[in-house]
């Protein structure tokens, strides 16, 4: 293939690398004067691209001599990441116009990272896996320190940075042994390479991807980061990291361990396995203690990646359309949570983040309340909220090939997490009321939050054969 | 046979050295054996015949090690006369590390010369008619490209990162205006006075 037709190809990373780089043009010349409208020209690039990305879903192709694939898996990522960058870029400005520290590299940088998230999705070679993974964690890491100064941001930002360093040192080494032991670096050789059976080498190196890629989905155990960098960074980029690069390490979790290692199944489902029990089991013990709702919040996200990697388990078709569906409505529920938190600050504007403020919300700001227990009743999976079905998805693909005890465990762990769901909405609707926070000034955040709030309401199963037709070709693009 | 005995010693030493970079108290000393490690490392790449690697390993690393010496001896409090002081005792030690890299030297110039290690046969072949940069380059600017160009994506993050978590606009710096200065011109700036014995000129 010649390299024109590759990269039109490559159409939506194209459009974000011409996007972001033009606008960081604007940025150095103009100043940070240019940010509002930086912040328009982004969401508009990010559209641009998911537009382009939703394209491919009927063709798609390989490009780069299989170094980048354009299928339906790919696309169906990269709307949902696209989509999530935008409302992150969307909701920063009220946010940073406090400390006046909204800079126009913040819109910039959100770009590059989905340019990085995009390769993930779309790799089809431990190096484009690799290089996607840096641009997206580069990016992340300098997002979770932008309040420099700000103590807890900087020190969010240094954390992840050491610990993701570690990540990629791990996942580098395992991707040297895949590649010693194999000889290639595509997912396709590598398949052919492991369908012969698994040497020690290739063991060492399969154990090595996945824990390199279990870190950047923050699953058990190696989650130990994300409580500290989600409360440290400021609350937008907390709600950028629980959603995008969420997504985006799911789907190239899933198509590494599909499509790469695919014929060694056997093997890394025992990890699979472990890591899905571990993490919802601590997602949803050590969320019970938090005082803090960001924190809390990072807890709920491992659980609830603990809850899609059930999905990978199965290593079906209808479990890796679970995943994919599962992912589609945890980033609404998640950025709808981080939306209403966004909400909560003082009468002087300053952020509040302890959950005792959120006592009587139901009698101070009945709608933010509302909208914050359908949430929290969403994440807890609790009919007839739409994030009941997704759980449901998973569990009945983990039933489909017979791991019956498993699907038992899972669902007695969801429990465990409705309790501290349970224990935020009891908070809003039964305690004496605390200080009211100042009002809703932005109408960006407000239909923000009565979007997703509609989405997740019982409305959102009217979505189920659209997105479930999407999760199934999605899927079926890596079998 | 000349291969395999060099295989093992800078395999031994790049482990031990990377070992003691973690296990040195003190942090020159953990330089040190950092670029011991680089050095021995670049050896192993000699000798599986990719040299242009082993170039850039000693070039790109050393360089990159300079500096990080430069951090240590500016951020760390580390108190150089007690270094110093036992430079004579230490001395047979500083030697026989000299030795140690001299002797690898030629280890891995005569191994090269017998020849690359024989690798195994999933490994990709490295091409034999041309030399190693030529054929990296015609894979990176081609079969990888795309790599490539995400490579320099990630610099320039790497690079708006930097300024941005580092750059700041202080106050009460008094920066070169070059447009004002060009603008200035002789008659703004020079006054003719034609004082009287004795009196001075008012400024």
């Amino acid at each position: 293939m010649s390299n024109t037709a590759s990269l039109l190809l490559t159409l939506p990373e194209l459009i974000l690398s011409v996007g972001s780089i033009a606008l960081l043009m604007v940025a150095a010349f103009v100043g940070d004067k240019a940010t509002r409208g930086i912040s328009i020209a982004a969401v508009a690039v990010l559209m641009a691209a998911t537009i382009s990305a939703a394209l491919p879903m009927n063709g798609g192709g390989v490009a780069f001599d299989g170094l980048y694939r354009a299928d339906a898996f790919s696309g169906f990522a990269k709307v949902l990441i696209y989509v999530a960058a935008a409302i992150s870029v969307m909701i920063a400005p009220r946010f940073f116009a406090r400390g006046g520290a909204l800079r126009a590299e913040y819109p910039i940088l959100l770009l590059l990272s989905s340019i990085g998230m995009g390769m993930m999705v779309s790799s089809g070679d431990m190096l484009t896996l690799y290089v996607g993974l840096e641009l997206q964690s580069l990016a992340a890491y300098v997002l979770a320190s932008f309040m420099r100064r700000d103590a807890r941001s900087a020190e969010a930002g240094l954390k992840y940075f050491v610990l993701g360093a570690l990540a990629s040192g791990i996942l580098l080494y395992g991707i040297s042994l895949v590649y010693g032991f194999t000889g290639t670096t595509l997912f396709d050789g590598v398949a052919v390479a492991f369908s012969n059976g698994l040497s020690t080498g290739e063991m060492f190196g399969l154990v090595f991807v996945m824990a390199g890629l279990a870190f950047k989905i923050a699953a058990v155990p190696f989650h130990m980061w994300t409580p500290d960098v989600y409360e440290g960074a400021p609350t937008p980029v907390t709600a950028f990291f629980a959603s995008a690069p969420k997504v985006a390490a799911m789907g190239l979790f899933v198509r590494v361990a599909v499509e790469a290692m695919g014929p060694a199944a056997s093997s890394w489902q025992q990890i699979v396995i472990f890591s899905a029990l571990a993490s919802t089991v601590l997602g949803g013990v050590a969320a019970i203690g938090q005082t803090n709702i960001k924190r809390l919040l990072a807890y709920s996200s491992i659980n609830n990646v603990g809850f899609a990697l059930f999905g990978l388990v199965a290593g079906t078709e209808e479990g890796v359309a679970a995943v994919m569906t599962y992912m589609a409505v945890y980033i609404v529920m998640t950025l709808g949570s981080f939306l209403c938190v966004l909400q909560m600050r003082d009468a002087r504007g300053e952020p509040i983040e302890t959950i005792q403020s959120l006592s009587g919300l139901s009698r101070t700001r009945p709608a933010l309340a509302a909208a914050f227990a359908m949430f929290m009743f969403s994440l807890a999976g609790i009919p007839p909220l739409f994030g009941f079905w997704p759980k449901f998805l998973v569990f009945d693909a983990v039933v489909g090939v017979g791991l019956w005890p498993l699907a038992m465990v899972g669902i007695a762990t969801s429990v465990i997490g409705a309790f501290y769901y349970l224990k935020i909405v009891k908070t809003m609707y039964f305690d004496e009321p605390a200080a009211s926070y100042a009002p809703v000034t932005s109408y960006t955040e407000g239909t923000l939050i009565a979007v997703s709030a509609i989405i997740v309401s019982p409305a959102g199963y009217l979505a189920i054969p659209a997105l479930g037709a999407a999760s199934l070709a999605a899927a079926k693009a890596l079998f | 046979m000349i291969q395999t005995i060099a295989f093992y010693l800078f395999a031994t030493i790049v482990i031990a050295s990377a070992a003691l970079t973690i296990l040195a108290r003190n942090p020159v000393h953990s330089v040190l054996w950092l670029i011991l490690a680089f050095f021995n490392a670049a050896g192993l790449m000699v000798l599986v015949g990719a040299e242009f690697i082993a170039m850039l390993l000693v070039i790109v690393y050393v360089g990159a090690v300079a500096v990080l010496f430069l951090f240590v001896v500016m951020m760390l409090d580390v108190d150089f006369a007690a270094l110093r002081a036992g430079f004579a005792r230490y001395l047979p030690i500083g030697v026989l590390l000299v030795l140690v890299l001299a002797a690898e030297m030629i280890f891995a110039v005569s191994a090269w010369s017998a020849g690359a290690i024989a690798l195994s046969a999933t490994v990709a072949p490295i091409p034999a008619e041309v030399p190693n940069i030529v054929a990296i380059g015609t894979l990176i600017y081609t079969r990888y490209l795309f790599i490539f160009e995400g490579a320099g994506l990630v610099l320039l993050v790497a690079m708006i990162g930097a300024i941005v978590l580092t750059h700041r606009t202080r106050s009460g710096v008094r920066p070169q205006k070059v447009s004002d200065q060009v603008k200035r011109r002789p008659q703004d700036a020079v006054r003719k006075t034609d004082p009287l014995v004795g009196q001075g000129v008012e400024l």
